[in-house]
């Protein structure tokens, strides 16, 4: 089989799963959703202030949901031992790496971008800044879940992960929330957002191609 | 074909076993045998490429494992502690795609009959879920016969089955064995197959 028809049933697999639990991925958006909702009770109702801050509050919020879900990228499948099997497999890891990834993404990272428009209204973005908004995430949360792999694979097994993947994972995301929170400022004042989003662009293929094998690596530390 | 070589394994600070040599060919069974702790599983591991040996090296066909990885991993199957069955999913579902991923299209219908040979026949669309730890084993058990594999390398396959299964399981290494395959085992049961005499392996520090 080739490598394609590999990542396409991983891909059948991981939806299937997402679809017997489904009270996972409504967790991280009901979480997505509560925590930017949170903002405008705490600053006040002032639309000035929480149209300037709109766009950020979101990307955090987005931050916060894609690292929630990252507990569940490898430990069911190590813990149940089908992780040991993928890697038995003649499969190349990246492969298999890369669709996984796409399914996380597909589950966890897809309805944040659905229900970020949503949010923006709330905080009161122009129309222009609600399509970028949404833009920046169609190109944001696949890195988030790109690099979350990295943390989720190398905190894989150990005690409180969870706290720790946190640590490893949220410097890096730095650069996708300065840029993406960037492009929607810069629509919100006229400065145009095409530098940020084609940053962002090149963080995500950057981390396409680099973050599997660093995933691999870090996987294979983990199960010994 | 499969061969170790002056194997050693090393968990923190302890030796487990060192000086391990072994060769294992065609239609034959080895019994690794050893106390708990001894580093059984840890071997098994070390075979299948999951674990690095400290020291000494592995061959397949005269290949290190390390360098001959897809091949190697195309013609060998693990079955270990973790029976690798998603709760979730029903048994042929699991069945279904634990093959693919391996990169055997397999049939419903094959997958149904490797069920029902292992006794499952009356549970097929149940979620795993729902079945018992031997259920489940035997799901991973059905396995081993669909993908076909050369090399079976089995961590404790007789653990929670009841009587019916440990024989059944037995007569399914032998069949393996008499068609030119070949098995490596850890057990604390008698093993009794037909036609075969194991060879030993026991582990000391």
């Amino acid at each position: 089989m080739s490598t394609l028809q590999i990542v396409f049933v991983l891909l059948r697999r991981e939806l299937t799963l997402a679809m017997r639990r489904r009270g996972d991925v409504l967790t991280v958006l009901f979480f997505f959703v509560i925590v930017a909702s949170l903002f405008p009770l705490g600053v006040g109702p002032d639309p000035k202030l929480l149209r300037l801050m709109g766009g950020g509050v979101v990307w955090v919020a987005a931050l916060l949901a894609a690292m929630l879900s990252l507990g569940r990228l490898f430990a069911s499948d190590h813990a149940d031992g089908t992780l040991e099997q993928l890697v038995l497999t003649p499969t190349p890891p990246v492969v298999w790496i890369t669709g996984k990834i796409l399914a996380h993404w597909l589950v966890s990272g897809v309805p944040l971008i659905f229900m970020a428009p949503v949010l923006g209204v709330q905080f009161g973005l122009s129309n222009e800044a609600l399509g970028v908004l949404v833009f920046s995430l169609l190109l944001g949360t696949p890195v988030l879940s790109l690099i979350g792999a990295i943390g989720a694979a190398l905190t894989l097994g150990l005690r409180g992960g969870g706290v720790l993947v946190s640590l490893l994972v949220l410097p890096l995301y730095i650069p996708v929330l300065i840029f993406g929170a960037g492009a929607v400022d810069g629509a919100m004042s006229g400065l145009g957002s095409e530098a940020h989003l084609s940053l962002l662009g090149g963080i995500l293929i950057l981390a396409f191609m680099l973050t599997p094998w660093a995933v691999s690596a870090a996987l294979r530390i983990s199960i010994e | 074909m499969l061969e170790g070589k002056d194997l050693a394994c090393v968990r923190g600070e302890r030796t487990l076993f060192s000086h391990l040599d072994f060769t294992l060919n065609e239609g034959e069974l080895l019994l690794v045998q050893g106390a708990n702790g001894s580093g059984k599983t840890s071997l098994l591991r070390m075979l299948c490429g999951l674990l690095m040996p400290e020291f000494g090296e592995i061959l397949w066909r005269g290949e290190e494992i390390g360098a001959a990885r897809e091949t190697y991993h195309a013609e060998m199957a693990y079955f270990g502690h973790a029976p690798a069955v998603k709760e979730d999913l029903s048994a042929t579902e699991n069945l279904d795609f634990s093959c693919r991923l391996a990169g055997i299209p397999v049939e419903c219908d094959e997958v149904k009959g490797a069920l029902g040979h292992l006794g499952l026949g009356h549970c097929l669309n149940l979620p795993t879920k729902s079945l018992s730890q031997g259920q489940r084993r035997r799901v991973a058990l059905a396995r081993l016969m669909l993908v076909k594999a050369k090399l079976w390398i089995l961590d404790e396959p007789l653990t929670a089955l009841d009587q019916a299964a440990l024989q059944l399981v037995q007569t399914l290494i032998g069949e393996h064995l008499h068609q030119g395959g070949m098995a490596l085992m850890t057990t604390h049961q008698p093993v009794m197959i037909t036609g075969i005499v194991p060879k030993t392996l026991a582990l000391t520090p």
